[in-house]
């Protein structure tokens, strides 16, 4: 029997979490959403938002070969991410500035890795089927133990980011002065791209390695259009991600459409609705 | 009481090669003192010695009666060029609270909680009243024009009350009125609060009323004096190694007349990112 929408929203629910892989789905997007919002909060404001689709692009290559080499996906998702994250903080250029530079470097290396991803899935011998599930997601086949170690590091990001956030804001909009206020400004540099790494690899997983942006910047924009508050932004980044992907996966149950389209549509609709009223609204607005 | 800035035999040097030496200077407290130079000079150089995010290569900094670094926490500083891009989505108010506890780790509480967060928010709406920043501190700081960007950052530098505020151009890229604006707001906030001042400017004329001294560097060297002292055909023209000539007009501006130019062009890499 294929769901039907009923439209009586506590008999929908009841459908949507009749099976495991569902509730497991569900259970795994909220974990991702939470922690994709608030550090693409930070990613936003820094404008790294380049360096979080390459990391993105370089867990690609990073499962591939994992699967080439018959080890654990994780492994490979970790470790590029992990690697990845080193190579940027080492391309990432001076602390006065550079930033075309950067971008320039960073272009190349996601360049490269993209390379290495197809040499891998053409090594694997074109079994495409493998192809997708890494570019565009598994989100119903995640098992239980999946979502335990997404909770487990999820909980370790976030607790990293509160110890971490208030520095790192400074450093984000105000590098100089920070500086000269005794904030390790490279040093937290550092540690943000491997946090940021460790999230995009967790949920690239999840998402795939093209999707991920969909929970990780478009919330975190979207929020940043809404308010220039930083808590209230952070607030409401996490929310957006959590009710995109929600709504994603419960339309998804209901309709023939796959999770990453409704998740990317949902999201992609709110940034436009958002950019529309605070353009529309004029200075006003952009206060709030 | 101890000076506020003192330097003896000093000398900098920034990536191996040397930028000024054997510069003596003696900055008393409360006084309001420029440095000016030409470009590439080592003005920006300086400010970093006294911040202590340089170490001299030779010769001895001392600053508030303190080694430079553990002075900072009494220093409020604002860097060179600075300004934040329409896409910045951060209010001027949180801006001007990173000043004050930017560099604690952990999260802040609630105001609504904590008595120290409500003090901390009073302090913070008292430098933005100071700079007369009121109307425009909620306001993405994106959103605001380079004078008003410029309140904000000077705000930001007094909110923890210090001994020593370095300005690195804060006059740079405002209108005329504007610099005479934030000249008086300096200059009031020097002598009302006994802030020692060092501002780094390229034009003197919009704050030679207000100073009691003048640093001046050129040709790999420093002077410092009284303005009218130091601001003269024989001292620059000994400093730069050319002839110059200094102009007074009717008005009492001064316009120093063939600086040659210094070599350097250092628009490109003092730009800093946010
Ligand atoms: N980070 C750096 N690394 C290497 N050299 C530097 C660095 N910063 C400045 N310099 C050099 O040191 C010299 C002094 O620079 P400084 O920034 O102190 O000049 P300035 O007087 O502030 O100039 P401006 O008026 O352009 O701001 C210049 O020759 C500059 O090229
Ligand atoms: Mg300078």
């Amino acid at each position: 029997m294929s769901p039907r929408l009923s439209w009586d929203l506590v008999a929908d629910w009841e459908q949507l979490t009749t099976y495991p892989f569902m509730v497991q789905a569900l259970e795994a997007g909220a974990i991702v959403a939470v922690m994709a919002g608030a550090i693409g909060w930070f990613m936003v404001l820094r404008r790294q938002t380049f360096a979080g689709h390459t990391l993105a692009v370089i867990s690609f290559p990073g499962a591939a070969a994992a699967t080439l080499a018959a080890i654990p996906v994780a492994f490979g998702y970790f470790g590029a991410c992990g690697l990845g994250a080193l190579a940027l903080a080492a391309f990432g250029g001076e602390e006065r500035g550079g930033r075309s530079g950067e971008s320039a470097a960073i272009g190349t290396l996601q360049a490269f890795a993209l390379g290495l991803g197809f040499l891998f899935v053409g090594l694997y011998g074109g079994q495409l089927a493998g192809l997708e599930a890494l570019l565009f997601g598994t989100f119903l086949g995640i098992t239980e133990s999946q979502v335990v170690t997404l909770l487990c590091i999820a909980v370790a990001v976030l607790t990293a980011l509160a110890v971490l956030g208030r520095p790192l804001l400074f450093a984000s909009i105000d590098g100089s002065v920070a500086r000269a206020g005794g904030v390790p400004i490279r040093l937290l540099g550092v540690v943000f791209l491997l946090l940021l790494g460790l999230a995009v690899a967790a949920t690239a997983q999840i998402t795939g390695a093209l999707l991920v942006f969909a929970l990780l910047v478009t919330p975190a924009a979207t929020a940043q259009l809404i308010t220039a508050r930083p808590g209230r932004g952070l607030v409401l980044s996490v929310a957006l991600a959590f009710a995109v992907s929600w709504l994603g996966l419960g339309i998804a149950y209901f309709s023939p459409y796959p999770v990453g389209f409704w998740v990317t549509s949902l999201s992609f609709g709110l940034y436009v609705l958002a950019r529309l009223a605070t353009s529309g609204a004029g200075w006003g607005a952009r206060t709030a | 009481m101890t000076e506020a800035i003192s330097l003896s035999g000093a000398a900098a040097s920034r990536g191996g090669s040397p930028v000024w030496s054997g510069v003596d200077l003696a900055i008393a407290r409360g006084e309001f003192v420029a440095v000016l130079g030409p470009n590439g000079a080592g003005k920006s150089t300086f400010l970093d010695l006294v911040l202590g995010l340089l170490a001299p290569s030779a010769g001895a900094v001392s600053v508030l009666g303190q080694a430079p670094r553990a002075a900072r926490p009494r220093i409020g500083y604002l860097p060179q060029r600075r300004s934040f891009d329409t896409s910045t989505r951060v209010r001027g108010v949180d801006v001007v609270r990173l000043g004050l506890d930017g560099a604690r780790w952990g999260l802040p509480l609630p105001a609504a909680l904590s008595p120290s967060a409500r003090a901390a928010a009073a302090k913070v709406d008292e430098v933005i009243e100071l700079v007369g920043a009121s109307a425009y501190a909620e306001r993405a700081i994106g959103t605001l024009s380079g004078g008003e960007q410029q309140r904000l950052l000077i705000a930001q530098a007094l909110v923890r009350d210090p001994e020593l505020l370095l300005l690195d151009e804060p006059l740079d890229s405002l209108d005329l009125p504007n610099q005479s604006a934030v000249a008086a707001l300096v200059q009031r906030i020097c002598r009302e609060r006994g802030v020692t001042v060092v501002l780094v400017a390229h034009d003197v004329n919009p704050i030679l009323g207000y100073l009691d001294r003048v640093v001046y560097f050129a040709g790999g060297r420093g002077v410092e004096g009284p303005p009218r002292e130091v601001i003269r055909a024989d001292v620059l023209s000994r400093l730069y190694g050319a002839t110059i000539e200094v102009v007074e007009t009717p008005s009492g501006r001064l316009i120093v007349v063939g600086t040659p130019d210094a070599g350097h062009c250092t628009e490109d890499h003092e730009q800093v990112m946010v």
